[in-house]
């Protein structure tokens, strides 16, 4: 299976661990990424707010260059990237005048733009095309025992997602159970986790991210899982001045990759888990777990 | 004691306001809503803001310009999509928050020393100039703009990055970056018109 790599500006910078577990895990599961060349940012939220004829360009800049590089479908890791990319395309097909304007900057730089590539997330990879049985095959240190709250953020399934239901998505719920994990009941899955306003307007942006972590302690979850490096690191790095404002409400936040990761027996470090804020309790050893559920 | 008017006159609308968002795209639904409330309802930041969504898509359809795009509100929606995807009349209420935020960043009209505009305008800066962003080096220069005190609070955090290896301070670049910047800014060579960074 093949995929171009969009990796996108997180994934070097604060979700470095992103992609320092995306990459085994796929190489494990014999996905071949290939990555973008010369892909640019992507635009994210803020650029839409600035111009929109520019953000539409920088998006269909990284298109055209995986059309150009033979059009496999782009894996994107990054739940803003994922959304504008996607909202992009969309656009492009709705908005002639603005295809138009986006397809002239383009020949700039001899690029072609016909919006036939298809944007994927690593998760909607993993369920649909890798598969779970795939996945189940290759696990060797189940997560049993591991109760892990799964926690999409908006941007990966609304409103654009094409693999999972915009309310109560479930695929990340369905691959950790094939690790083995217990899966706690997590309503706020789909809840702002407050974005860059963590940043600049901490009274609000803090309290979302606050609400998250309350509920995922309440539902006595081990570990959040997350798809997203923005809601990674504002679950993640923010304890400090959280704890200050409304107590303490401490639970660690890791990519599903790196939950996927532990359970094919790669270790913690090879995956990046050394780059959290609240490390993940180690998993306890394999014999060392109870062995109620094999004798009745 | 300072006394404001508490209603709006009709001399305080901007005519064709209202016609020239809706010709922004993705904002042409705006005349379907009904003012139910829901987008209200489920923002997860209406809290904080000024006017509720379904105030700003009330004063937009009546042309109060210049109420909509001094208010918080825009520049507080995190574009979480949830009202997008809850409106019962479909309208994209996350692509009229966007063409609202376009539109203040163009008239220079939006709310002064708040932070958020600030870093839109910083990020759209470094894109232009190296074509990825650095994250930890964007924070550091919306905080010299915006807010300098904010350095010295989160000095914690900063070394919690420099601890856990993610403070990155070798700044991203793309090897076409003058290609991506004419596509940009329309022009041939040069740095289209943006003030060369000191390195």
């Amino acid at each position: 299976m093949n995929y171009s790599y969009f990796p996108g500006c997180s994934l070097k910078g604060l979700g470095r661990a992103y992609e320092e577990s995306l990459i085994p895990v796929m190489r494990h599961l014999g996905v071949e990424m290939t990555e973008l060349p010369d892909w640019n940012c992507c635009g994210a939220t803020a650029y839409m707010s600035v111009d929109e004829r520019q953000a539409s360009i920088l998006a269909a800049r990284n298109l055209a260059i995986a059309e150009k590089a033979g059009g496999q479908d782009l894996l994107t890791p990054c739940s803003a990237c994922y959304l504008v990319l996607n909202k992009t395309k969309h656009y492009l097909r709705e908005t002639p005048a603005m295809r138009a304007e986006v397809q002239q900057a383009l020949s700039r730089a001899h690029l072609d733009y016909s919006g036939n590539t298809k944007v994927r997330h690593p998760l909607d990879v993993l369920v649909n095309d890798v598969g779970l049985d795939a996945i189940r095959e290759k696990v060797v240190r189940p997560l049993t025992g591991l109760k892990v709250a799964p926690y999409y953020g908006c941007q990966l399934v609304r409103p654009y997602s094409t693999f999972d239901d915009a309310w109560n998505p479930t695929s990340m719920d369905r691959l950790m159970t094939t690790l083995g994990a217990e899966v706690v009941h997590y309503p706020l899955k789909t809840k702002c986790c407050g974005a860059s306003l963590t940043g600049t307007v901490p009274e609000a942006g803090l309290r979302l991210t606050y609400i998250l972590l309350l509920e995922a302690v309440r539902r006595k979850a081990d570990v959040i899982s997350t798809v997203c490096p923005l809601c990674q690191f504002n679950l993640d790095a923010y304890h400090g001045q959280i704890e200050r404002r409304w107590g303490k409400v401490r639970v660690a936040t890791v990519y599903f990759t790196q939950l996927m990761g532990l359970a094919f027996g790669m270790s913690p470090r090879e995956l990046g888990l050394n780059r959290n804020f609240i490390p993940m309790a180690p998993l306890p050893p394999l014999h060392a777990q109870p062995s109620e559920s094999s004798t009745p | 004691m300072k006394i404001t008017r508490t209603i709006k006159y009709e001399s305080d609308r901007v005519k064709g306001f209202c016609d020239e968002i809706m010709r922004i795209p993705g904002c042409d639904q705006l005349q379907a809503c009904i003012q139910c409330g829901t987008c209200s309802g489920i923002c997860p930041l209406s809290i904080y803001m000024d006017y509720t969504p379904r105030r700003v898509i009330a004063l937009v359809r009546s042309d109060f310009k210049n109420e909509v795009l001094r208010s918080h509100t825009v520049w507080l929606c995190a574009s979480c999509y949830a009202c997008t995807v809850e409106c019962p009349r479909q309208i994209r209420i996350t692509d009229i928050m966007y063409g609202l935020k376009q539109r203040a960043i163009k008239e220079g009209i939006y709310p002064r020393n708040f932070p958020i505009p600030v870093l839109a305008k910083e990020f759209s800066k470094m894109v232009l100039r190296k074509g990825r962003i650095t994250e930890t080096l964007l924070v550091m220069r919306l905080f010299l703009k915006a807010n300098w005190r904010a350095v010295l609070g989160s000095w914690r955090l900063g070394f919690g990055l420099m601890r856990t290896g993610r403070f990155v301070l070798r700044s991203e670049r793309i090897e076409r970056q003058s290609e991506l910047r004419s596509m940009l800014t329309g022009k041939n060579g040069g740095n289209g018109g943006i003030p060369k960074e000191k390195s």
